[in-house]
């Protein structure tokens, strides 16, 4: 054996997922669907404002990302267990010397690239930006850095419920649903609401843990470690609960 | 597994005396316990298998087959008793106990999407295999994949994904194959090719597969077990559970013409149990069932001579009515 320790295998799972994505329409579906949406919604007159700001930056594009990911991750992450788990192939998996870290981390790290390979086919915006002004690249990179962020956010977030059921449709459900709750905790109305029935704290302790928050902290162009922190960490807990779940759950 | 050593529960945990003992021990069982609930699905499972043996898995279905087998590739853990893989416990070096095995789970699943030679190369890197293009070449050429290699598994017929499946577990040329129902499904030529590599294969691996059909067992496995709600039942070689067949070296006479004398000196022998007499079209017929299903053909030949005999046939008995009666046996 060439590798050994705990993340056995993760090589070879990372390589066949990643390659997965273009063996079948869903990945080409998933780019065509995403560049179409965010292009449109960032440049069109009703939606976006880009051609009225003026201003040579990505805020429109990146006010919508966190919308339309919230649909299409979890569509990316909902077969990733779940049709392992359908077919039958996950005892075929855990029967090979690869463990279950380096299984759940490699698919993971392959929706994740597939997910900012998504986000590097959206440069045409990036050239159009630094075409018509000076936009300031701190801020853009901050911006991208928040995206894959928040990608991988929700990629744990839908692994976790696609290890929990072998039903993809309900493994989405389920993910887009958390996601979105995880989104709208950080809404004003929300924290206003909260804050009136339940106090500050409470208040405090939703905003702390709102993906939208964060999000829109990095791509105001603030690199704040804390913001960068809260995404590790909160992909981290939705990862292991994930594994925890799955080694549970694979067999039956 | 003191319910194992019951008469009617022939079993020794080490295998069968006429089976040779002379290989290196692979597999070792040791009280192998697993609940799914309230069901107690493997009951105190204890054998050893060594290089060379080919061991037939049988029994009914929920008799605890892939449930044991699941836990000797270490994708279930049990709930008490232990296994060694190739001198690995697969709780404790479970990655190095996993790499000496392959595996062909039940219904063969793979990954539909991809080709066969993509997804061979994926078990292989996974594996470790160092020359993968040259583990391909080698799998693919023994199971017959040539035709398909660069379609996807999706379009594959059920023959042929079995093949693949059986492929996978070969790639890494394991110590001990594992395969779960092998030639479920498949026509008699598939049947007969995939059995000739199990055979062919057997030399220097131990082999264990589970199947229900019993021809198979008696044309590649040279140790039978049948178990039944998670308890092994017998451990044998096909040869002698076919000697326990309600009909082993009962000798069926076809007499010309009638001659009440002979069933009656016949039955006068310690060694019979009963004649059964009956006429049919062409003469009489007499089914002579020996009491300890010892062979008696010469002197019954010798008490028939005088007599026109139309026909004479010893039955050998069948695994299939072995695997009943134990079978049923145990599940009144």
């Amino acid at each position: 054996m060439s590798q050994s320790g705990r993340f056995t295998g993760l090589k070879a799972v990372f390589k066949r997922e990643f390659k997965g994505y273009f063996a079948s329409p869903l990945g080409y579906i998933f780019i065509v669907i995403f560049l179409v949406a965010s292009g449109w919604l960032t440049v069109s007159r009703d939606f976006g404002r880009f051609l009225e700001l003026r201003q040579a930056s990505l805020d429109p594009f990146f006010a919508h990302v966190p919308w339309l990911f919230v649909v299409l991750v979890p569509a990316v992450a909902m077969r990733l267990w779940a049709e392992e788990r359908k077919s039958g192939t996950v005892e075929l998996l855990f029967t090979l010397p690869v463990t279950l870290e380096a299984s759940f981390l490699g698919k993971f790290l392959a929706g994740w690239c597939f997910l900012g390979f998504s986000l590097v086919l959206t440069w045409p915006l990036v050239w159009q930006v630094a075409r018509l002004g000076s936009p300031d690249w701190g801020v853009l990179f901050a911006g991208y850095l928040a995206c894959v962020l928040l990608a991988a956010a929700y990629l744990a977030v839908g692994m976790f419920f696609s290890a929990i059921t072998k039903n993809q449709v309900v493994a989405f459900i389920l993910g887009t649903a958390a996601s979105v709750a995880f989104l709208l905790v950080g809404l004003p109305q929300t924290l206003e609401t909260v804050g009136r029935y339940l106090g500050g704290y409470a208040e405090q302790v939703l905003l702390s843990l709102s993906l939208s928050d964060h999000f829109e902290t990095l791509t105001r162009g603030l690199m704040e470690l804390g913001s960068i922190t809260f995404f590790i960490v909160f992909t981290g807990t939705w990862l292991v609960c994930g594994m925890l779940a799955l080694d549970r759950v694979k067999a039956s | 597994m003191d319910e194992l050593s019951t008469p009617e529960h022939d079993v020794e945990a080490s295998g069968p005396a006429d089976v040779q003992d002379t290989g290196e021990v692979l597999v070792d069982v040791r009280g192998l316990v697993k609940h799914y609930g309230p069901i107690r699905a493997v009951d105190g499972l204890d054998f050893t298998v060594r290089r060379g043996d080919v061991l037939g898995f049988m029994g009914p279905n929920g008799a605890g087959k892939t449930t044991a087998m699941r836990i000797l590739t270490g994708f279930l853990e049990p709930d008490a008793g232990s296994v060694v893989m190739a001198g690995h416990d697969i709780a404790t070096e479970s990655l190095a106990a996993r790499q000496k095995v392959g595996y062909l789970p039940e219904n063969a699943p793979a990954y539909g999407e991809m080709t066969v030679s993509g997804f061979l190369e994926f078990v292989a890197e996974a594996r470790g295999v160092v020359d993968v293009p040259s583990a391909i070449a080698r799998v693919v050429a023994s199971t017959g994949l040539q035709r398909v290699q660069h379609q996807t598994i999706d379009t594959l017929s059920k023959g042929f994904k079995r093949r693949v499946g059986l492929a996978q577990a070969l790639i890494h040329d394991p110590e001990v194959l594992i395969l779960d129902e092998p030639t479920d499904g498949l026509d008699p030529n598939q049947k007969a090719m995939v059995q000739d590599l199990i055979a062919k294969l057997s030399g220097d691996k131990c082999i264990i597969l589970s199947t229900h059909i019993l021809d198979e067992v008696e044309r590649v496995c040279n140790r039978a077990m049948i178990i039944n709600q998670g308890r092994i039942l017998v451990d044998s070689t096909p040869a002698e559970l076919v000697t326990r067949a309600p009909e082993h070296n009962v000798v069926r006479l076809t007499l010309a013409e009638d001659r009440p004398e002979l069933p009656k000196a016949l039955e006068e022998r310690p060694w019979c149990d009963r004649v059964e007499v009956s006429k049919d079209g062409d003469g009489v017929s007499l089914a002579i069932h020996p009491k300890d299903g010892g062979n008696h053909l010469s002197e019954i030949l010798e008490l028939a001579a005088d007599a026109t005999l139309l026909s004479v046939e010893q039955r050998e008995g069948r695994l299939d009515d072995v695997f009943r009666a134990v079978t049923q046996g145990v599940s009144q």
